[in-house]
């Protein structure tokens, strides 16, 4: 793990990135590396995530500044600019049913292939996908997902890069945590090891490549 | 009494004691104000929390402490938090009692439609498809027409959320039950008739020859 100014930690994301990035409308998103990411005017990012959130929070940040071509995500109803981009035609949006999404990038943090679940049979998510029948049920295959990078928020991080989460900002930041090639995290609190009791530590610090310095 | 209301205290009727339950937006949230006194039930925000109380009081409000709309919470003695994988298993994993959603269509056989209207409303499904698949049990909270339009229909006309039947939908003017593909007629409203219902449903309902008003 290495610590990173903020403007570095954003730098080394390409036009064209596919991110993940934590956060549950708006609650649990590192808000500091998106309002980086839109001082440097990324373009064409691919974003994986719960939802848009709503145009002035979070993601929502990032499809108002014109950074997004394509959302993977499984709400965008408090977000009106993502639909009105989403109608305009100027940006994709893949709707997930969210444990689905959730599970699919698990699977990519997981070294699997994918997943089988009975959400999303009969209804239009069934649209372009495999049916398989296992033990007598019918179950849709939904495939793993993987990003370029993933850019988690932590309640506390310690100097080697453990970090833990608060409440119901944890959401999807630990296992978005394992699902990219590059790991960075913002924490609210940079803590001394051992600070974070072994016990308490969420996403253990070997999966996490950069910390993002305060300020 | 609103129409919102009596949906909400007789949904809170078919909560007991340690369930755990899945309130969605809307009207399903008012049932957690009509729980019976001193009944401990866990509610479950899908966005990574079981025990969730009622708002904070002023002031009180946690930026991370929040329902799934992104509104403040309280957490109550026995709470549990944790990340949108394990949260999911609750729901698809046999763990999840009962969920209540909204509804825009309920069809003869029980299938709902409650996620999006082609050309007009395309909010995504959230956590709707996981939650009406996988609950244990799932009744509906809506009220029983919109301007005038049944909402109970013979088929639904809009994307469905998930083949698997719901179990109850609850409006201001009837309970009704889905079994073997069949809607049954199981409760009125207060001070509704049952040809009211009948006038008010598009879907055919099978209609035992007593039916009690519901008990709020």
């Amino acid at each position: 793990m290495r610590t990173v100014s903020l403007q570095e930690s954003i730098a080394m994301i390409p036009d064209g990135a596919v991110l993940m990035i934590g956060g549950f409308m708006g609650v649990g998103s590192p808000e500091r590396m998106i309002d980086e990411i839109v001082r440097q005017a990324k373009r064409d990012l691919t974003i994986i995530a719960n939802d848009t959130a709503t145009p002035d929070r979070g993601i929502g940040k990032l499809v108002s500044a014109g950074s997004v071509r394509k959302a993977i995500v499984s709400h965008i109803g408090l977000n009106p600019e993502t639909q009105r981009r989403m109608v305009a035609g100027e940006l994709e949006v893949e709707l997930v049913p969210q444990g689905t999404l959730i599970e699919r990038v698990r699977a990519g943090g997981h070294g699997l292939g994918g997943v089988l679940t009975r959400t999303g049979i009969g209804t239009p998510v069934e649209a372009g996908k495999q049916r398989i029948e296992v033990n007598g049920g019918s179950y849709l295959l939904e495939l793993a997902l993987r990003a370029d990078f993933a850019l988690v928020h932590a309640f506390l991080a310690d100097y080697l890069g453990n970090l833990s989460y608060a409440l119901t900002a944890r959401n999807f930041n630990p296992v978005i945590a394992m699902a990219a090639d590059t790991v960075i995290a913002n924490a609210d609190n940079i803590v001394p090891v051992g600070v974070i009791s072994p016990d308490h530590v969420a996403t253990p610090a070997p999966v996490v490549d950069y910390l993002v310095a305060n300020a | 009494m609103e129409p919102q209301v009596i949906i909400a205290r007789r949904i809170a009727r078919e909560l007991a004691p340690g369930m755990l339950v899945n309130l969605g937006i809307g009207i399903p949230t008012l049932v957690a104000n009509y729980l019976p006194a001193g009944m401990q039930v866990f509610f479950q925000s899908e966005n990574g929390l079981i025990g969730t109380g009622a708002p904070p009081e002023e002031g009180m409000a946690h930026p991370t402490l929040t329902d799934a709309g992104g509104h403040p919470v309280t957490a109550l003695p026995g709470a549990s938090t944790f990340d949108s994988a394990m949260s999911f298993g609750f729901i698809r994993g046999g763990h999840l009692d009962l969920t209540v959603l909204g509804g825009l269509q309920v069809d003869a056989v029980g299938h709902l439609a409650n996620w999006m209207i082609p050309g007009k409303m395309v909010p995504g499904m959230g956590g709707a498809m996981d939650l009406v698949t996988g609950a244990k049990r799932v009744i509906v909270a809506m009220q029983h027409t919109a301007k005038g339009a049944p909402k109970i229909v013979k088929k639904c006309t809009l994307p469905v959320t998930s083949l698997r039947p719901v179990d109850l939908v609850v409006t201001e003017l009837a309970v009704i039950a889905f079994r073997d593909g069949r809607a049954c007629l199981l409760e009125s409203g207060p001070g509704v008739s049952v040809a009211q219902i009948v006038a008010a449903t598009e879907a055919e309902l099978a209609i035992p020859s007593k039916v009690p008003e519901m008990t709020l």
